[in-house]
């Protein structure tokens, strides 16, 4: 067992795959000698040299674009978008391209890309640097798209993101980077939770409150807080797919489902994992799937985002409406 | 191609040395009175001031972030007093000298690092657009408004001239490289300036470019120069010259202006991990300031009182941006639904409505 944070569970996770297949690299601005903004590429190109750590050059349509190339060649490219925000240049390349080789090659092609974008809100920053854009990649057939909220899920899946065939959009909690957990590192990857499966992160039987990457603290924090109703907590950990088959378990359980998101509320993941849910738990439902998200503006100057942000208030006053039916 | 190629200076073009002496350049003459010259030390010494002051502003948690523009006085100096009133610059973020020259009071640019605005300043009002932090986008901006100048027929003499700043680092972008394009094949009258201050983050000038950023130009069909960023005379003289080339109809000129970031590359960086020491001192000896005092004092243009006088003017500044900064209200959490559309959205207006019926019930049990 080690103690680690996100940010190094992530970092030793980088480590192992690396050691486990010569094909992996790791691409993008800052990652090299500096171990990229957030550190989470630290020692790497100390250790596996710039030919595996490559320092690019500022652009990211030109650093998803070469690293799906690098993928055709037989490579196994890692790369780290600075920040959500900038993940935009880069859109056309994993919208037209990424997303759609292997059914436009009939399965000839192969792009195992992971694109690793620290997420989300809550650190104080400029402008461009908390978005939530997960909407726009579910919305993209041929992508996964992972969240994980603590340290083990951290270590394994972005190991599991690697080893897939297809192209994974890893979202970093970025907030929660400095939270920590024992890691069993000496476990073998097929033990570890297959990279998809939800979890049930706390159990209960009033209600199901679901949440993935950031905000998973902040729900978990709400079923402690809430004495008066027993919230299930389940960690989506899979944006695309979603493990439809543990939420509908769970809500069919507790009749109760509130979903909680940093990504604005029009649109965003709440919004079809409402619909789904209610067209298989029409009948269970004691109350309509009720969404607690951010709100439908740009994000905020960093002194609002505390308003913005779904916070503990607003996830407790969400599992009031619940309860209000 | 070895990888010096790209910091070679041969076509640096300077007036001012490091040592404080007027060379002059033939193709860059610079009709300059002596007042003019203190004018342009006493911006230096006092954006240099007001940058310090907002780097300790952040040290005492008064600020979420700034980036630094120690070291690239001049290049900014310069080139914001070419520009005239009817000029429209497109900035970074990083530009709080050019801010300074086109009359953006420094509590506004503070307000977008302290997280109470995402701008703050009216651009039209200043001739100054908003920061901008995706790197490269802004340079598309300015070779559509210099398209939309064109199409107003402003031009000559009296004419409108549009500037962008980007780094070194952005030059890799797409969207940098297509505005190169746009502003050709359009003619479009829009300067380039490029701040190479040698470093992106931490990845050097070798890491984005294999050729001088200056002569990138000519691939796109317009002409590109290098000026030493460092001398605050020579980026006046070259700017003046690029921006009344395009507003007498001459189309884009690439400034390359060569400096070097003193300090981090903001606030949160740790430069230690990447750069060594000896060549930050290499670029201490030419020191933007430094050469401008020499040259005044050498010349016996300004006296010990003089020095005196504007440091007294810089010790203000500071103290005026401590207390503005301080006294920067924090925006209030309906703001959050505050100009997202021109028109009334009746979307917008319900979640508005209900949040604040939400932090209202808050109010009523007296918890917030
Ligand atoms: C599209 C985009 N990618 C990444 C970043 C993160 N980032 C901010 S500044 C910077 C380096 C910029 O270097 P350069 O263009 O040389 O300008 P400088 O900061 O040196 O003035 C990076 C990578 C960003 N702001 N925008």
């Amino acid at each position: 067992m080690t103690n680690l944070t996100i940010g190094k569970a992530i970092n030793a996770g980088l480590r192992a795959a690396m050691e486990h297949d010569p094909k992996v690299l790791v691409m993008g601005e800052d990652v090299g000698r500096l171990g990229g903004v957030f550190r989470v590429t630290d020692g790497l190109h100390k250790d596996f040299g710039a030919d595996r750590v490559i320092d690019t050059p500022l652009a990211e349509s030109g650093i998803v674009g070469t690293a799906i190339g690098m993928a055709l060649r037989g490579y196994r490219p890692v790369v780290e978008i600075q920040f959500d925000g900038f993940f935009f240049p880069a859109a056309n390349q994993t919208f037209t391209q990424l997303a759609k080789m292997r059914r436009r090659s009939a399965g000839a092609l192969s792009v195992p890309l992971v694109m690793r974008i620290p997420y989300g809100g809550g650190i104080g920053a400029v402008e461009h640097h908390s978005e939530s854009p997960e909407s726009y990649f579910l919305h993209t057939a041929g992508l996964r798209v992972i969240s994980v909220a603590n340290a083990v899920d951290a270590y394994w899946m972005i190991q599991q993101a690697i080893r897939s065939e297809d192209p994974v959009i890893f979202l970093e909690p970025k907030r929660r980077y400095y939270e920590k957990a024992e890691v069993d590192t000496e476990a073998s990857i097929a033990e570890a939770a297959p990279m998809g499966a939800a979890r049930v992160a706390r159990p209960g039987t009033d209600v199901t409150l679901l949440a993935y990457g950031p905000m998973v603290k902040t729900a978990l924090q709400a079923a402690e807080a809430d004495t008066e109703h027993s919230i299930e907590v389940i960690d989506l950990r899979s944006l695309a797919p979603v493990d439809y088959p543990t939420v509908v378990e769970s809500v069919k359980r507790t009749g109760r489902l509130v979903v909680a998101h940093e990504a604005t509320l029009t649109g965003g993941p709440g919004a079809e994992i409402a619909a789904r849910i209610t067209e298989e738990c029409f009948y269970h439902l004691e109350s309509p799937v009720i969404r607690v998200a951010a709100f439908d503006t740009p994000y905020p100057q960093s002194r609002l985002e505390e308003y913005y942000l779904p916070d503990l208030d607003r996830v407790l006053d969400g599992v009031d409406r619940a309860f209000a039916y | 191609m070895s990888d010096t190629t790209v910091h070679e200076e041969p076509e640096l073009i300077q007036l001012l040395t490091p040592e404080g002496e007027l060379t002059g350049h033939p193709d860059y003459p610079l009709e300059i009175t002596a007042d003019e010259i203190r004018d342009l030390y006493r911006d230096l010494v006092l954006v240099r001031r007001f940058d310090g002051e907002a780097v300790s502003l952040q040290r005492q948690g008064e600020l979420g972030l700034w980036a630094s523009l120690l070291g690239q006085e001049a290049a900014q100096i310069g080139s914001g007093r070419a520009l005239r009133g009817t000029d429209m610059a497109f900035p970074s973020y990083r530009e709080h000298g050019v801010a300074w020259c086109r009359g953006v009071e420094p509590k506004e640019l503070l307000g977008m690092f302290r997280g109470v605005t995402n701008g703050g300043w009216d651009p039209h009002e200043h001739g100054f657009h908003l920061y901008t932090i995706v790197i490269g986008s802004q340079a598309l901006h300015a070779t559509g408004y210099a398209m939309g100048v064109q199409r107003d027929g402003a031009v000559g003499e009296d004419g409108t001239a549009v500037i962008t700043y980007f780094g070194d680092g952005a030059t890799s972008q797409g969207d940098t490289n297509e505005a190169f394009n746009f502003a050709s094949v359009n003619n479009a009258p829009v300067v380039f300036f490029c701040q190479n201050n040698q470093w992106a983050i931490s990845e050097p000038l070798e890491r984005q470019a294999r050729v001088p950023i200056y002569k990138r130009a000519s691939g796109f069909g317009f002409p590109g120069l290098r000026v030493d960023g460092n001398d605050v005379l020579a980026v006046l003289a070259v700017t003046r010259a690029a921006l009344d080339n395009a507003r007498e109809g001459n189309g884009p000129t690439l400034v390359e202006a060569f400096t070097y970031r003193m300090g981090a590359h903001t606030t949160n960086d740790d430069p230690t991990r990447y750069r060594n020491a000896a060549e930050l001192d290499e670029w201490k000896a030419k020191d933007p300031i430094l050469r401008v005092r020499r040259y005044l004092e050498n010349n016996g243009l300004a006296d010990e009182e003089f020095f005196a006088s504007v440091d007294a003017e810089a010790d203000a500044l500071g103290e005026k941006v401590r207390t503005q900064c301080r006294s920067l209200p924090d925006p209030e959490p309906l703001d959050i639904f505050h100009e997202v559309y021109a028109e009334p959205n009746v979307h917008i207006d319900r979640q508005r409505a209900e949040y604040a019926d939400y932090l209202a019930s808050f109010e009523a049990e007296g918890v917030r």
